[in-house]
């Protein structure tokens, strides 16, 4: 309820600042106005063709970057000389900043869907990756044994053992990837000019439309809370059953 | 000696795999790895990290700071009262949902295209999660502390500086990790957008201008510029919490 006051403050905020003359109306219009290009975009196909694009990019990204790092991250952390042997390459590549590879996935793709998931890929693999990790080593060694014992083989272990420790870090990996998935996947449009949102809000800034600009970042900003949310409603959904979700609940 | 080998091995492979299969190629866009490094010498010679990476990771580390000051200051304030945090909680969970690239057109329009604009830039895209994780350090310290420091009056800038501020410090490191990536990604696009010198517009103008071997030994320039900072980072992190992970540590052994 706090909450909505808070919302509603900061629309009456972005209202009076202009009107009152403290901000020129230029630089930062009226909320009226921000909600008028916004109203007016709403009802135009380009505008839902380039949520679609942005959504297209970020999912696509997405499910190879979580693919990827699942597959990757089993592998690589039940295997313990791979695990030894990789951490340092893993740690280097981590920190590398995905912008960096703009000037290469403009070369490679020019201004397609694929520079856009390049740089999703790229980033959100490792946030997968490195969860998947924690998880894998976060097995309880007594029930990796006693599964030993009754003569499980490699892939009942990975199934029955491995896979539901690991499955509250994948999630957690997953809701990070989202969200750094749709950071990129704006930054690759808004600055190679891929199709999506990022290329709109680029394209409102040099035609000098500002009050559409705006409205356009404030999109974005509602389609990453909205990731957020569905992201964290699929994770309690799908862990029912684990501690660190029924934990949660008031007894 | 198997640990070093173990560390070593990998990268080593890989960087042979590569020098090797890129030796003899003829691609435009893949050049041997041979030509990289020999450009990467030619290209990053002093003068030019004096007048490109200089000013580039000046504004990273005035933005950064700033960010730091702010997102901790208004961080503790927010979390301290728990009236404005429910009211502000959403505008803040907002503005950090926006991917931060697509305020550096908004900054663009206050601020021109100058130093300033960058710093801005960076400090809008790293504050929230610096912000945010302060407010939840703070929210959860544990409430027995805070009840003993108030029976043993101690109060005001005492309580703030001994008691909430540690407590919320290892949260507060988790935000300030995430911001320095924030941090790097903003550094480069703000200067890809305009500039006139820095890392981004280098890397860019080697681009435009088909100068393949220049542009990736401007991408591996910034790939060790991030592992430096991560670098430096955790040292940082692992001296002032040295407290904290020792007591993580006593905890999993008992």
């Amino acid at each position: 309820m706090r909450g909505l006051t808070g919302l509603a403050g900061l629309l009456v905020l972005v209202e009076l600042l202009p009107r009152l003359g403290l901000v020129n109306d230029a630089y930062l219009p009226p909320t009226s106005r921000i909600a008028a290009a916004l109203g007016d975009e709403l009802v135009t196909a380009e505008f839902w063709q380039a949520v679609g694009d942005t959504l297209m990019g970020w999912a696509i990204g997405l499910v190879i970057a979580v693919a990827a790092g699942v597959v990757v991250g089993i592998a690589v952390g039940a295997v313990p000389v791979l695990r030894a042997a990789t951490a340092s390459t893993i740690e280097f590549l981590r920190p590398i900043p995905s912008v960096a590879l703009i000037p290469l996935a403009v070369l490679l793709y020019g201004t397609d869907l694929g520079s856009t998931l390049l740089l999703v890929v790229y980033a959100a693999f490792w946030q997968v990756l490195v969860q998947v990790l924690y998880g894998v080593a976060d097995v309880d060694p007594i029930a990796d044994e006693t599964a030993r014992s009754f003569r499980f083989g490699t892939w009942a272990r990975v199934r029955h053992v491995l896979w539901p420790t690991a499955l509250p870090y994948v999630f957690t990996g997953v809701r990070l990837a989202a969200s750094v998935a749709l950071v990129l996947a704006v930054t690759a449009e808004l600055v190679i000019g891929a199709p999506g949102l990022g290329k709109s809000i680029a394209v409102a800034q040099t035609s000098g439309a500002v009050p559409l600009m705006y409205a356009l970042i404030a999109v974005t900003g509602l389609l990453g809370v909205a990731i957020n949310l569905a992201a964290r409603a699929f994770e309690r959904r799908t862990l029912a059953w684990h501690q660190s979700v029924r934990g949660e609940v008031p007894a | 000696m198997k640990r070093v080998a173990y560390v070593l091995g990998l990268p080593v492979v890989l960087f042979a795999a590569w020098y090797l299969l890129s030796a003899g190629s003829e691609s435009f866009y893949a050049p041997p790895l041979s030509t990289i490094l020999e450009s990467f010498g030619k290209t990053w010679t002093l003068d030019r990290l004096g007048t490109d990476v200089v000013p580039s990771l000046l504004r990273l580390v005035a933005g950064y700071a700033l960010a730091a000051v702010i997102g901790v200051a208004v961080g503790v304030t927010i979390g301290l009262n728990r009236r404005v945090r429910a009211t502000v909680e959403p505008v803040l969970e907002f503005f950090r949902a926006i991917p931060p690239p697509v305020l550096v057109p908004v900054i663009m329009l206050f601020a021109g295209i100058g130093n300033g604009m960058k710093i801005i830039v960076i400090v809008f895209g790293c504050v929230w999660p610096v912000l945010l994780n302060t407010v939840e350090g703070v929210r959860a310290v544990d409430s027995v502390q805070i009840d003993t420091a108030k029976a043993y009056g101690i109060s005001g800038p005492a309580r703030l500086g001994r008691v909430i501020l540690p407590a919320a410090s290892p949260q507060i490191a988790a935000g300030l990790r995430q911001a320095l990536s924030i941090a790097i990604i903003l550094m480069v696009i703000s200067e890809m957008f305009a500039a006139s010198n820095g890392l981004g517009f280098t890397i860019v103008q080697f681009q435009r201008s088909f100068a393949i071997p220049e542009m990736w030994s401007g991408i591996i320039l910034l790939g060790l510029l991030g592992f430096g900072l991560s670098l430096l980072f955790r040292l940082a992190e692992g001296r002032a919490l040295r407290w904290y992970h020792g007591l993580r540590d006593a905890q999993r052994r008992s």
